[in-house]
């Protein structure tokens, strides 16, 4: 019994932590973010070389072959870093192949995904959080059509894992005949996310295992890495914010020093600690209690949803005028914040669905 | 991170496990606040198996065994499963008892440990007064020296369980020329001592929960003192840290938890049961993401206990987080009741013995007890991230 990181964890997740202030300070993440799209060759190299691609591709594909708790660490030092480079993606991508994958299609697809070569997005959007508008992806003799909305890393990607409307999992390459690609713009610049529309196109199945489940792995590791990235980005926020105190004089002392600003920073402090131990917990479960997989997941998804949102505003409010400039760089996290809380499942529909998981109601 | 038990740990489990289920028809009721006989007799089967008092050393009335945090977690967590009441959980137990343990003489802990313990003893807390409440320090209730005795003179107030207690641990300020927290002492009396009045003071909840306890000329040998003379601060903030760790505990929110799903898949509004009510599923599921939070958060802090490893923010927030969940907890289920969730003494259709209402006053006195959540704050913003202390009052 124990519940607490191991030191190659902590030292996996320091080195991830040193490395992106190195290679993607804010000034970095800045240019990048007023690009068209949010690639940086660099930023993915120093990723593909500390292994954070391979972490869920198992070992006799070339990957780590780690767990989810693993992905969580480093999806939460992506957060803090607001870092410009594929992960839900390429992770999502791995559950997928090695859970419904062909022998032939995980020899060739996971070492690339493993060496950073390939980068993957994910068209999972309709069944993870419900379609939009009328968007869904049918499948009909080998051949797809219709549209797949907020398609997870879609600028990078070298070929899209996609979910039809009955579960079936489907690899279709980026350059594939019939495909339309369009990128969607977000809030967020330093990630991307993106339009499939379908028209005939020659799919491979992933023909293995069983796709619906395969798929609610997805969507559940998903979630527990996007509520991971939101912790990171939020402790980061909320960093910032107490060293601002420390530093701004206002009526000839340090704003710190004013209880309502110390509280605002208490009140932060007190959702953001049990959070952690929230997100720790479900990305455990993801490989270690699988009865509380899909519970912990959208428990997770949605209650870091609400605490981001609430460190979000509350530590730009801390730095008064200067807390909304692009100067600070602090509205980075404040949207990367906002952009996991809608992703695979805003709050209300991962809620939803940990209800639906206990059989409180049908689904 | 490893959340299984080891196989030792599944044994001690299973042990436990028999234990309640042979033991079942000697489970007393839970009684105001005094323990019945029943309680009693109970409370001495659960130290005699090491359920209670468990590392208390047996010269002290206790079970005496190693302290191992996981056996200890076990036993709660199995006499929850069970719904068996646990040892006694008074201040007297829960916080008199380690402030002894930790600085008392030898013969207050060999005769005093024993007796409440096993529940016979009564105490309560004097440290509250109407002019020292978050700023403890700044008590007045004196105590004279006249050679032999302190003679105390003030009055307590809030001070729960005076009316029922045999003795009281108390604050008294007995050096009143030192600085004013160094002018201290923790003293221990019998609340049959000649001159204290206990005054209750009624609640909103409808009961008297607590008291005013006024002192005059009140003879207290100076042989009852706990640590030296002026350290009683220093005593008690030994005390409060006992007392924080039993305020917010995440065992009784997931407890809470449960009894609300109940009431969401029983009762109905309009033939429709409150399960299929979107908005109140929903807060539901937004409590019950706190609940596992608060309860990952005590499987971390349990970790760090065992590896003696500093406990750090995850430790400074409980008071604060679970107070307020337990609170929000009794809210969801008064809301989701409706008309029927105001229904209060003992009214026909009232649910759950108005327990709902009941714990939505009284968690709001747990809100404010014990350092407020306003003090929580403070604490949590300077120790925890390091922030200017609040400025210091000048001296008493
Ligand atoms: C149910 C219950 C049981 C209790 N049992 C006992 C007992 O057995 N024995 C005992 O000795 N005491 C007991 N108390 C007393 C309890 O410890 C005090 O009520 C508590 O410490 C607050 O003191 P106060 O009531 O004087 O409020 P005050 O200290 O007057 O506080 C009033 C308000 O001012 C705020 N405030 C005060 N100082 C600050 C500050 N520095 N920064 C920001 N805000 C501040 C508080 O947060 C609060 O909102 C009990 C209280 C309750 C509610």
């Amino acid at each position: 019994m124990d519940f607490a990181l191991s030191p190659d964890q902590i030292a996996m997740q320091d080195s991830l932590d040193r490395t992106l202030e190195r290679v993607a300070p804010l000034d970095r993440v800045r240019q990048i973010a007023a690009q068209d799209l949010p690639t940086a060759p660099e930023v993915r190299a120093a990723l593909a070389e500390l292994g954070a691609p391979a972490v869920l591709v198992p070992e006799a594909h070339g990957g780590l072959g780690l767990g989810v708790l693993d992905a969580a660490l480093l999806a939460e030092t992506l957060g803090r870093h607001t870092a410009c480079a594929p992960f839900l993606g390429p992770a999502l991508a791995a559950i997928a192949l090695d859970l419904c994958g062909s022998e032939g299609q995980k020899a060739v697809w996971l070492p690339l995904i493993a060496s950073g070569e390939a980068s993957f997005g994910v068209a999972i959007s309709e069944p993870a959080s419900g379609a939009r508008m009328a968007a869904g992806v049918r499948a009909e003799n080998g051949r797809l059509s219709g549209q797949a909305l907020f398609v997870l890393d879609f600028a990078d990607a070298a070929a899209f894992i996609v979910a039809d409307e009955t579960g079936g999992l489907h690899l279709v390459p980026a350059d594939a005949p019939g495909l339309t690609r369009t990128a969607l713009t977000t809030i967020d610049r330093t990630r991307s996310v993106g339009e499939l529309v379908f028209g005939e196109v020659l799919a491979e199945r992933l023909p293995e295992g069983d796709s619906r489940a395969a798929l609610a792995r997805m969507r559940d590791v998903g979630r527990v890495l996007l509520a991971a990235d939101t912790l990171g980005a939020a402790q980061r926020m909320l960093e910032r914010a107490v060293a601002y105190a420390a530093d701004r004089k206002q009526f000839g002392r340090v704003i710190g020093s004013f209880q309502a600003v110390k509280h605002l920073c208490a009140e932060m402090a007190a959702e953001l600690e049990p959070a952690r131990a929230l997100v720790w917990y479900a990305a455990y479960a993801q490989d270690a209690l699988p009865g509380e997989a899909t519970l912990t997941a959208a428990h997770a998804k949605a209650h870091l949803g609400d605490v981001g949102r609430f460190v979000a505003r509350t530590a730009t409010e801390v730095f008064g005028g200067i807390g909304i400039t692009d100067l600070l760089g602090l509205h980075y996290a404040f949207k990367r914040i906002g952009l996991d809380r809608q992703l695979l499942g805003a709050p209300e529909r991962a809620r939803r669905d940990a209800a639906v998981a206990q059989g409180f109601i049908p689904a | 991170m490893d959340l299984a038990y080891d196989a030792t740990y599944t044994v001690f489990r299973d042990e436990v496990r028999d234990f309640l289920r042979t033991h079942r028809d000697r489970m007393p009721k839970r009684s105001g606040h005094r323990p019945t006989d029943e309680q009693i007799a109970w409370q001495t089967l659960l130290i005699e198996h090491g359920y209670a008092a468990r590392t208390i050393p047996e010269a002290y009335g206790g079970h005496g065994a190693e302290p191992d945090i996981l056996k200890s977690r076990i036993i709660a967590e199995a006499f929850a499963e069970a719904g068996a009441p646990g040892g006694l959980a008074n201040q007297g137990i829960s916080m008199l008892v380690p402030t002894l343990l930790e600085l008392g003489t030898e013969a207050q802990k060999t005769t005093l440990i024993p007796p409440t313990l096993r529940g016979e003893l009564v105490w309560c807390q004097g440290y509250s007064e109407p002019g020292a409440g978050s700023d403890l320090a700044s008590l007045t209730t004196r105590g004279e020296d006249d050679g032999e005795n302190f003679i105390i003179n003030g009055q307590k107030i809030w001070t729960s369980t005076a009316h029922a207690a045999d003795m009281i641990f108390c604050l008294v300020r007995t050096e009143p020329d030192a600085p004013k927290h160094e002018g201290i002492s923790y003293l221990i009396f019998s609340m049959k001592t000649p001159g204290i009045e206990v005054r209750p003071l009624l609640t909103m909840t409808g009961a008297a929960e607590f008291n005013e306890v006024f002192f005059t000329d009140v003879k207290v040998p100076k042989t009852q003192i706990v640590g030296g003379r002026g350290q009683g601060w220093f005593v008690a903030n030994a005390t409060l840290k006992h007392e924080r760790g039993m305020l917010g505990d995440p065992n009784a929110a997931h407890a809470r938890l449960q009894a609300i799903i109940e009431i969401l898949k029983t009762e109905t509004l309009d033939g429709q049961r409150l399960m299929d009510h979107p908005l109140y599923l929903d807060r539901l599921m937004q409590l019950q993401a706190r609940v596992i939070s608060m309860q990952a958060n005590g499987l971390r802090l349990l970790t760090a206990a065992q590896r003696k490893e500093p406990v750090g923010m995850a430790g400074l927030i409980v008071k604060l987080q679970g107070c307020e969940l337990n609170h929000q907890l009794a809210a969801l289920a008064i809301d989701a009741l409706g008309e029927l969730g105001v229904l209060y003494h003992g009214s026909p259709h009232q649910r759950d013995g108005g327990v709902w209402q009941h714990r939505y006053m009284f968690d709001l006195g747990l809100i404010i007890g014990g350092g407020t959540a306003q003090i929580q704050k403070n604490i949590i913003a300077e120790r925890g991230l390091g922030m200017p202390r609040e400025p210091k009052l000048a001296k008493v």
